[in-house]
């Protein structure tokens, strides 16, 4: 199968077989990553615009990464401030950003759909690195490849996302991935950060649960998100020693989970926060494979959206 | 369709002519006589030495009368003048429209209500009233001068955009609006719960990481400006409703005898929250466009006269405006060139609403909410009537926009029912017919 699709906006908009490919794709580019020369000539002449409207470090670099691993030209643009604040609307910046006949925008930005709004005036492809509390579809990837890594398959799995999800675009496309494969979704944290009728979102499959051992009690991973404070205009949380206390994932929650259940965390992390030190660094923590995983993910999505094939060629 | 037109004198026959005091449609001829309804023969066809408009296959009505209309003049004359947003409104069969305060200056002093009425005079499309600021800047603390705001012109007080949070205030320009018997036109939306907000509040909003405007936000808003109302025992009125919990609480206030009435727009009756997942901003109008059961409760009212009438509440932001990220574009869209196409294809042709029930919602419902003259077929009354054809059938093309601007999501709509014109004193305005 050929992935048709001109850009990436959500993995709402996806199949699940469109899903499938591209985690088949960064199963293969994942051997490249392990060599010594850590490099495929398959985005070759093609160009690549990084551009992010919010502060990132992993999700920037991980892009930038997998832009230069497929010998793509890449150009970065960040802006900390909304494109509006500056003066110039985010249409011109993006297509005077094209005008240098660049081919990906990759971009991050803090409105929800900014990514729709472009894809109507772009004639590259626009691939979202996150866009508000919408979606943030390579993050929900690299979760899946690292799972799927793991477990082979989806179908049957459980798995429980911690903390807050109505500000989460992390949650958001995870669900959409995680219910479209067959894998069951139990959302679980305040009831202030729990958007309303969540239960609704995904391919069915997805319950809330507000008290985190039960939560956790048969999950075969836990995804632990960050707090983000900075994305609330409001105050949701009496502080954040309560939120440990109630939510926090520490070894007394964990031991409410089963053995082989597997910890997760899209970063960056707030220890002592959402996740204690002890399960941050403990064993069943997958972390930092996750990283690892990023730059597969996103060369596997570079590559199917600039309309390769995989051949052997392209990751010889 | 020529002789009778420039007549000091002429018969317009065989029109449907609606009738929405009598709540009948009944064919019938109705003479013109300078500029005012001299007769109605409730008959097919006159007898007569006068020029004649053969109207046969056409709806004859009185104009219609839009209570909620922005214009933006002065101030955003890049989005609207008077000029352009009446000329919509004359091309969509409004004969009349109150405009809001919310320009630049803010209509809360005398010389704007003024300055309005003389663009009004000039572009001579429809008769205009003007909506003077409830308090001063639209300030929400301190009332305006209600008595020099309706010799000006005025014909009722709104801070239309924001809601005045401070129930002390709003008691006062209520006892004070009382004074002069000029009704506070309340846009109902607790601030504080829609921080931010760019869109309803239910599943959509969770789809689409939009951030959600709850309909308790506008309902405790109703609530407690019915409460002041019924202290008061002033006239309030309650713009664009858009819940059915705001249903509720006007039908209960209605009932225990409460002086409130309550617009709906065309919007809010026939879109729902599920079109946004294209992030169009055009659908993004405050409040948000609601659910399916809010939808069912506001045709519902409409039908039951718990809503007293139909507003546009037209809204006209420039193409730059809206062309941005979803939560960077002012809510809001134009609608008076749509208006009656739009619900009669939707509401009457679906059989939801019957078409005298229509026409009464946008003729006599809205001069009665606000006491406005027009509305009626009375002998004597300025000829201010509207001719439509039901049966036409017609696109909504991007070029036939009369508004300066172009925010709508209907272009491209076919619509079945399309307004042919209007008389404004007797005198034929068309856009699509010269007469």
């Amino acid at each position: 199968m050929q992935f048709k699709r001109k850009d990436l906006l959500g993995l709402e908009y996806l199949t699940a077989e469109e899903i499938n490919l591209i985690l088949e794709t960064a199963g293969s580019f994942k051997e490249v990553l392990d060599r010594k020369v850590k490099k495929v000539p398959a985005l070759r002449g093609v160009t690549v615009a990084n551009v992010f409207y919010e502060p990132s470090t992993r999700t920037r670099m991980s892009f930038e990464l997998a832009e230069k691993r497929l010998s793509a030209d890449v150009i970065n643009f960040s802006k900390a401030t909304s494109s509006v604040a500056k003066g110039e609307t985010l249409r011109d910046t993006v297509e005077n950003i094209q005008a240098m006949k660049v081919d990906i925008v990759v971009m991050r930005h803090g409105s929800s759909g900014a990514h729709r709004f472009m894809s109507e005036f772009l004639d590259a492809s626009i691939v979202n690195a996150g866009d508000g509390q919408h979606e943030h579809p390579t993050q929900a990837l690299l979760d899946m490849l690292t799972l799927r890594q793991r477990w082979g398959t989806f179908t049957g799995k459980k798995v429980t996302i911690i903390g807050d999800i109505m500000h989460s675009r992390v949650a958001r496309s995870n669900i959409w991935g995680l219910t479209k494969l067959g894998a069951q979704v139990t959302l679980c944290g305040p009831p202030t950060m729990m958007p309303v009728d969540i239960e609704k979102l995904g391919e069915g499959g997805v319950s809330v649960e507000y008290d985190l051992r039960k939560a956790v009690a048969e999950a075969d991973a836990i995804n632990i998100l960050r707090i983000q404070l900075e994305r609330q205009d409001a105050r949701l949380l009496p502080s954040s020693r309560e939120y440990f206390e109630v939510f926090g994932v520490g070894p007394e929650a964990l031991r409410a989970a089963p053995e082989h259940c597997l910890v997760m965390h899209p970063g960056p992390m707030n220890r002592g926060v959402e996740i204690s030190q002890e399960i941050a660094d403990g064993d069943r923590a997958v972390i930092l494979e996750q990283v690892t995983n990023g730059v597969a993910a996103r060369m596997a999505v570079l590559f199917l959206i600039a309309g390769g094939k995989i051949e052997e060629d392209d990751i010889q | 369709m020529i002789s009778w037109k420039d007549k000091k004198e002429f018969w317009i026959a065989g029109a449907r002519i609606a009738d929405p005091a009598a709540k009948k449609i009944r064919s019938g001829c109705l003479l013109v006589r300078k500029g005012a309804i001299a007769e109605i023969a409730w008959q097919k066809e006159v007898d007569t030495d006068l020029p004649v408009l053969d109207a046969a296959g056409m709806l004859l009505a009185p104009g219609f009368v839009d209570v909620h209309a922005h214009l933006r003049e002065p101030g955003h004359e890049e989005k609207e003048t008077v000029a352009t947003g009446t000329a919509a409104a004359a091309a969509g069969g409004y004969t009349a429209v109150c405009c809001m305060a919310n320009t630049d200056p803010v209509v809360d002093d005398p010389s704007v209500v003024e300055y309005i009425r003389c663009r009004a005079a000039e572009a001579d499309n429809c008769r205009v009233y003007p909506i003077a600021a409830l308090t001063k800047g639209l300030g929400g603390e301190v009332i305006s001068e209600y008595r020099l705001l309706r010799d000006a012109g005025a014909v009722a007080l709104s801070d239309d955009g924001r809601w005045v949070e401070n129930s002390r205030t709003m008691r006062t320009a209520l006892e004070y609006a009382g004074m002069f018997d000029l009704p506070v036109v309340s846009h109902c939306e607790d601030h504080r719960l829609t921080a931010n907000a760019q869109m309803h509040e239910g599943f959509q909003s969770t789809r689409l990481g939009l951030k959600g405007w709850p309909a308790a936000a506008e309902e405790i808003a109703v609530d407690r400006d019915v409460r002041l109302a019924e202290l008061t025992g002033s006239r309030l009125h309650l713009a664009h409703l858009s819940t059915a919990g705001s249903v509720k609480i006007l039908k209960a206030a209605k009932r225990a005898g409460v002086r409130v009435t309550a617009e709906v727009t065309p919007h809010h009756l026939t879109m729902d929250d599920s079109m946004l997942e294209t992030y169009d901003r055009n659908l993004k109008v405050n409040p948000p466009l609601r659910g399916g059961t809010d939808i069912a409760a506001l045709r519902a009212a409409l039908r039951d006269g718990t809503i007293d009438c139909i507003a546009t509440d037209h809204a006209p932001h420039t193409e730059i405006d809206k062309q941005v990220e979803f939560n960077y574009a002012p809510p809001g869209m134009i609608g008076l060139q749509t208006a009656f196409a739009l619900l009669h294809t939707e509401l009457v042709l679906t059989g939801e609403l019957e078409l005298v029930d229509l026409v009464r919602l946008l003729t006599l419902g809205p001069a009665e909410t606000l006491g406005l003259p027009g509305g009626r077929l009375q002998a004597g009354d300025p000829a201010d009537l509207v001719l439509i054809d039901t049966d036409e059938e017609w696109v909504f093309e991007k070029e036939a926009i009369l508004s300066l601007s172009r925010n709508t999501p209907l272009v491209g709509r076919r619509f079945t029912g399309r307004v042919q014109g209007i008389f404004l004193e007797g005198n034929w305005r068309s856009v699509i017919l010269d007469g």
